[in-house]
C-alpha cells in the first residue's frame, strides 16, 4: 500500500535520524582518526602511548563489532538541513524524536535523558526539549547527529569578555581545559565560538565541533598550542597532546559585547550525516 | 614491553606495594557504582562483602545478559561519597580523570585509585562478564552491576603512599598556565 506523503517522509526522517545515529556511535570520522594516529606517534611518555594505543585499539574494536565506541552514548544533538522543496513543519521534528527512540532501542543507546529536576529516566532520550534539534536551510536533506557526552559537555564555559579584552581569548581557553584537568578524556577537540549573543555563542561553540580536525587555519593552530602547552595528555595523565584540535566559529556581536564560549569534545568526537532518501 | 603487575579481587595489602604510574592488568569481581549507587548504599548499607572489593566507576551499556559497553566514567564526581566505602575495607577505586585530594588521603595505607583509559568502552566491555545486579531500579547507568575481569589493563593513578600521578599532572598544568597567560 502507498503511504500518504506525509507519512513517508516521517518514516524516511525517523529511519535516516537512526541509521546517523548508528554511523555516528561505532565509528569515528576517519579525520579524528587521522588526528589520534598522529598523536600517538608523537607522545614521548609510555603511559601517554599506552592511552592512546588503548583508544586507537577500541576505536577498530567498536567498529569491527558495531558496538557504541563507549558507553556515554551522549545526548542527542540533531542539524537538519532542509532544502527549499521539503515541507518542513513540526512533524518532521517528531520524526526526528521517533529516530532517537528507535536508535536507543536498536544501535542500542544508553537512555541518558532524564528530567533535570528530578532526575527521572525518560528511558529512550527523548524528553521536554531533547532531542535537541537545529534547523538550518540547505541544498541537500539531511541529517547530522553529534551525540554528546557528558564528562565534555560539563567541563565547557562561556565568557562574556569585554570588547577591549581580544587578548584574553587564548588564556580563557587554556583556562578552561585547565580547570577541566582529565575529567573530559583528552586529547580534546575544543569547538570555540567567538560572538553572537549569549545563547548563539554557545551554539556556534558546538557547530565548531563539525568541523574537520585535521586542519587548523594559524589562529586555531595559535589557540591549540597554548592548550597543549599546559602537557595535561591523554586521559589527565601527562603528556604533549591535550587538545587534537581548537576549531572556531565566529558570528557578528554588538558593539559592546565580546561572547567566548568553548565547547568541549572528548577523544570520541562522534558525529555522523545521512541523507534522507524518499 | 611494558611491565605490567597482575591483580585479582579480593584485593590485600599487595596493593599497597602499587607504584602512581605502575601499570596493572586486574581480574575478578568488581561493582560498578556511580553517584546514585553511592547515595543508595550510604543509606541501605553495602549490598556485597566489601572486604578488599573493588568499585568501578561506570554506567555501562548492557543488552540482555551482554556487556556491549562499559568505560569508566568521571570519577570526580564520587569525591565526596567515597569515604565510607574506604572505611569499609574496600582496596581499590576504578574510573578516569583522578579524585580529590581528601580520597587521596582516604586511600593512604588502604588502598589505590585505579585510571582505566577513559572512553574505551568496546575495549574494557571485551575483558567482562556480567554476574548480577544490585538496584537495577536505579536504571542501566545508575544500578550497581556484578562483573568478572578478565586482565583489564590500567595505571595506578593513585597510590597508597599520598602519591597522585593527576596531581602531579595538574600542578604542572598550573604552573605552565601562570607562566604563559597570567
Amino acid at each position: 500500500m502507498e503511504l500518504p506523503e506525509d507519512d513517508r517522509l516521517y518514516q524516511a526522517v525517523a529511519f535516516a535520524t537512526c541509521r546517523a545515529f548508528r554511523q555516528a556511535e561505532t565509528t569515528l570520522p576517519p579525520d579524528v582518526i587521522r588526528a589520534l594516529r598522529t598523536a600517538a606517534g608523537r607522545e614521548s611518555s609510555a603511559v601517554a602511548r599506552n592511552e592512546l594505543s588503548n583508544i586507537l585499539e577500541n576505536i577498530a574494536l567498536a567498529d569491527r563489532l558495531a558496538l557504541p565506541i563507549c558507553q556515554d552514548t551522549g545526548v542527542p544533538v540533531i542539524y537538519l538541513t532542509v532544502p527549499p522543496h521539503v515541507p518542513y513543519s513540526g512533524r518532521l521534528l517528531l520524526a526526528v524524536s521517533e529516530g532517537v527512540r528507535i536508535a536507543t532501542r536498536e544501535v542500542p543507546l544508553r537512555p541518558n535523558v532524564v528530567s533535570p529536576l528530578k532526575r527521572e529516566n525518560y528511558g529512550d532520550n527523548t524528553g521536554p526539549g531533547m532531542p535537541s534539534v537545529h534547523v538550518r536551510p540547505g541544498d541537500c536533506f539531511s541529517i547530522t547527529v553529534l551525540p554528546k557526552g557528558a564528562g565534555a559537555e560539563n567541563m565547557s564555559r562561556l565568557a562574556m569578555l569585554l570588547p577591549t579584552e581580544k587578548e584574553k581569548i587564548p588564556g580563557f581557553i587554556a583556562e578552561t581545559m585547565l580547570i577541566a584537568g582529565g575529567r573530559p578524556c583528552p586529547p580534546v577537540v575544543l569547538g570555540v565560538g567567538i560572538g553572537g549573543t549569549f545563547d548563539g555563542c554557545a551554539a556556534l561553540a558546538k557547530e565548531a565541533l563539525l568541523l574537520p580536525v585535521d586542519t587548523m587555519d594559524p589562529f586555531e593552530q595559535k589557540l591549540c598550542d597554548a592548550v597543549n602547552t599546559l602537557g595535561i595528555g591523554p586521559m589527565g595523565l601527562g603528556g604533549e597532546t591535550t587538545a587534537l584540535a581548537v576549531k572556531v566559529r565566529t558570528a557578528a556581536c554588538h558593539t559592546a559585547s565580546l561572547p567566548v564560549a568553548v565547547n568541549v569534545q572528548c577523544w570520541a568526537a562522534r558525529r555522523s550525516t545521512v541523507e534522507v532518501e524518499w | 614491553m611494558v611491565n605490567r603487575t597482575c591483580l585479582t579481587t579480593p584485593l590485600g595489602d599487595e596493593v599497597l606495594s602499587l607504584q602512581a604510574g605502575d601499570q596493572v592488568m586486574l581480574s575478578g569481581i568488581v561493582y560498578t557504582a556511580r553517584d546514585e549507587a553511592h547515595l543508595r548504599m550510604m543509606e541501605e548499607g553495602i549490598p556485597f562483602n566489601p572486604e578488599g572489593a573493588a568499585i568501578y566507576h561506570c554506567g555501562p551499556v548492557i543488552q540482555g545478559s551482554r556487556i556491549l559497553a562499559a568505560g569508566p566514567t568521571t570519577s570526580a564526581r564520587m569525591n565526596s561519597l567515597t569515604r565510607f566505602l574506604l572505611d569499609r575495607g574496600i582496596r581499590a577505586l576504578i574510573g578516569k580523570g583522578g579524585m580529590g585530594n581528601e580520597v587521596a588521603g582516604q586511600l593512604k595505607g588502604r588502598g589505590v585509585y585505579l585510571a582505566c583509559t577513559g572512553g574505551c568502552a568496546v575495549l574494557a566491555a571485551s575483558k567482562m562478564s556480567l554476574k548480577g545486579v544490585f538496584f537495577e531500579e536505579l536504571g542501566m547507568a545508575e544500578a550497581i552491576w556484578i562483573i568478572e575481569l578478565n586482565s583489564l589493563p590500567l595505571v595506578v593513578g593513585i597510590d597508597s603512599h599520598g602519591n597522585d600521578l593527576f596531581a602531579d599532572i595538574a600542578r604542572e598544568a598550573n604552573k605552565q598556565f601562570h607562566q604563559g597567560f597570567t
